[in-house]
């Protein structure tokens, strides 16, 4: 809709107002015209603010009502929270501790990211500088539709499907087994190597996005010198666009780190969970369990405030991680976008 | 949102940059062809996991999704060796949740859109911001532990349906601030300079002039919320039981929805078959029903959620077609 010329709306309004009774100037910066407008005007600014109040307040309810949760069932923990391995709510000793779950999040987390970085800058790469630009669009939106799929689907397809076929690659990486990283755990589907698979590909859109966004904002000039010089196609964009890029890029792993840390019901059907009490190994052919999914598989069946405490501790320690890790991802985007 | 601050790139210059002709060495151009067919494979490796995910989804689900009362049926009092029944139930729970979650959303978020546009300034704005991009990175898992300890451990409530809508709002909301901010911020401030030199308040300025120009691209905003919040199955864990049968109250009982019901075919899935006993007491091999019904579920919610994309896009297009 565009303004009318005519004042319909109004015309009481207008008609009561001569030039020399026109109201001051009100707090919006504009010279409102009836009183019904500016009492609009304070209700309606009010609503807004009340909104925007409400999305401050919310996060710090959400620690808050985490955190009061979360206490007193660290306090009656008979294990260390941070140190302990067991994570035992069920039985009488209440013995907790998150060094497992920490591990395994971040290891497949960060699995994840390895294979989706390089992935992405290439994807984006190929949609900024080497598609045509009538295709630019919809290659776009191809990369787009992976974020569109829900993680449940994602998750029956990577133990259902995809797991199954990763066997192969795991066998083969079985002879680097001297490397801790490597060693086989008698896993065959539903490792950590499995579930990171499937992480990467449910944040390679978030990482593709921002990296897209970032070097489509790569002053022309910068590769046009590039080119002017006789650089190749891979020179300008190793010299030209790669380092302006860089901090974008960064950003965005971080982005998407965030999301594969939160993951819950893709890594809860694609995980094995290990036997209780099984040692610690540090290879990601093994199975385990995450902050998010023992969350998920736990808390339909958790009853009392002692079990559910002791899930909300751990739900507590993710929302630090995931806070963290995106609030450096936006500190670094901020600062780049003032720079840029 | 950034990427209009520079105009897009010419598609492939260096058409116009013979490479032979300038002798490049040949150690260069071969870095050139490889550079070319890694970020070119790159790009190929990305639409495997699409391409197949979707080929599996579909090629198990349209058996059960085509039979007969799919639409119509629950699984009420039907096991895993049992033929039929359908997905009714899940849609409706779905429905109804996502229902009430746009209901709350859509106005929290609208105002918050046009506060960050329109009247944010200073240290509240930036802090706004910044909280929004935190609620836009929150684990759907711990927003449905916030109300659970809210609602169910402080006020005594029971698992419902009503609260995973409360948990949806907390991941929708911050989709939907997002594009209203956007849109609004590319609607030219000459509209409203028109509006406030007519006389008309700011409020109706907004109301009037401003949203219903960008309309169309935050209609496409939330649509996108609702297709993001339409396959989450965290919230669902946590704060509503599923059930077999169809409950059309939102506010008691277990409901069943489409993510749950995926989840709780999965339990009992396997390629296998299963054994039953039979009627002169031996053991049978019987069809497992509840893979078809998994992928069943899979494929229709993902009917639903790319059908809701497709809609948005088509909803922005006609925007930039304007």
């Amino acid at each position: 809709m565009t303004p009318q010329p005519t004042t319909t709306s109004e015309p009481r309004g207008l008609a009561r107002r001569s030039p020399r009774n026109r109201p001051p100037v009100n707090a919006n910066g504009h010279r409102s015209g009836n009183p019904s407008g500016r009492i609009g005007d304070r209700v309606f600014s009010g609503a807004a603010r009340a909104c925007a109040g409400f999305a401050v307040v919310l996060i710090l309810l959400v620690a808050a009502f985490l955190i009061v949760r979360a206490v007193p069932v660290i306090r009656a923990d008979q294990a260390n929270f941070l140190f302990s391995r067991a994570f035992e709510v069920t039985t009488a000793p209440l013995r907790f501790g998150v060094l497992d779950l920490a591990w395994v999040t971040a290891s497949s987390s960060l699995i994840a990211l390895v294979l989706a970085v390089p992935v992405a800058t290439g994807v984006a790469l190929f949609i900024t500088q080497y598609a045509p630009a009538a295709v630019r669009k919809p290659v776009g939106y191809v990369i787009d539709l992976l974020a569109a799929i829900p993680s449940i689907i994602y998750g029956i397809w990577g133990i259902y499907v995809l797991a199954p076929r990763l066997e192969a690659v795991q066998q083969a990486l079985y002879h680097l087994g001297f490397i801790p990283l490597f060693r086989d755990e008698g896993v065959a589907t539903g490792s950590i190597f499995d579930a990171a698979v499937v992480l990467a590909v449910m944040i390679l859109p978030i990482v593709t996005a921002i990296a897209r966004d970032v070097f489509d904002r790569t002053p022309r000039e910068h590769v046009e010198a590039a080119w002017a010089i006789g650089a190749t196609r891979w020179e300008a964009i190793r010299y030209a666009v790669l380092p302006y890029g860089r901090a974008g890029l960064v950003s965005g792993a971080m982005l998407g780190l965030g999301r594969a840390l939160g993951e819950t019901i893709a890594v809860m059907l694609i995980l094995s969970k290990p036997a209780l009490g099984s040692p610690f190994t540090w290879s990601m052919f093994a199975g385990g369990q995450t902050f998010a999914s023992i969350i998920g598989l736990n808390m339909q069946e958790a009853n009392g405030p002692t079990q559910t405490g002791a899930y909300i501790a751990a739900g507590l320690v993710l929302f630090g991680l995931s806070f963290l890790v995106n609030a450096a991802a936006r500190l670094i985007v901020s600062g780049h976008r003032e720079y840029a | 949102m950034t990427v209009l601050l520079h105009p897009a790139q010419p598609a492939a210059p260096p058409a116009a940059l013979p490479l032979k002709s300038l002798r490049v060495a040949p150690g260069r151009r071969m870095k050139n062809h490889l550079a070319t067919t890694v970020i070119v494979g790159s790009f190929g490796l990305a639409l495997v996991p699409l391409v197949w995910l979707l080929w599996t989804v579909a090629g198990n689900g349209l058996a059960a999704l085509t039979r007969a009362g799919w639409f119509t049926r629950s699984q009420r009092n039907l096991t895993y060796t049992d033929a039929g029944g359908g997905a009714f139930h899940a849609i409706v729970g779905t429905a109804e949740q996502v229902g009430l979650c746009a209901l709350i959303s859509i106005p929290v978020a609208l105002m918050l859109g046009i506060y960050l546009v329109e009247y944010g300034r200073g240290w509240f704005a930036r802090l706004t911001t910044f909280m929004v991009d935190i609620l836009t990175g929150l684990p759907s898992i711990v927003a449905a532990l916030f109300i659970y300890a809210v609602f169910i451990q402080t006020l005594g409530g029971q698992r419902a349906g009503w609260l995973v809508s409360l948990a949806l709002v907390m991941l929708m909301i911050p989709v939907v601030v997002r594009t209203t901010e956007e849109m609004l911020r590319i609607v030219p401030g000459q509209l409203r300079e028109a509006a406030y030199a007519l006389g008309v308040p700011k409020w109706k300025t907004i109301v009037r002039v401003v949203v219903p120009t960008a309309l169309n691209g935050i209609v496409t905003g939330v649509v996108l919320g609702i297709a993001r919040v339409a396959g989450e199955t965290a919230p669902l864990l946590v704060l509503v039981g599923y059930a077999p049968d169809t409950n059309a109250d939102l506010f008691a009982g277990p409901q069943a929805a489409l993510p749950t019901m995926i989840n709780n075919e999965a339990l009992n899935f396997t390629t296998q078959g299963t054994y039953v006993l039979g009627a002169g007491g031996q053991r049978e091999l019987v069809h497992n029903f509840a893979v078809d019904r998994m992928w069943g579920a899979a494929l229709t919610l993902i009917v639903i959620v790319m059908g809701l994309n497709l809609l948005a896009r088509l909803i922005g297009r006609r925007r930039e077609a304007a």
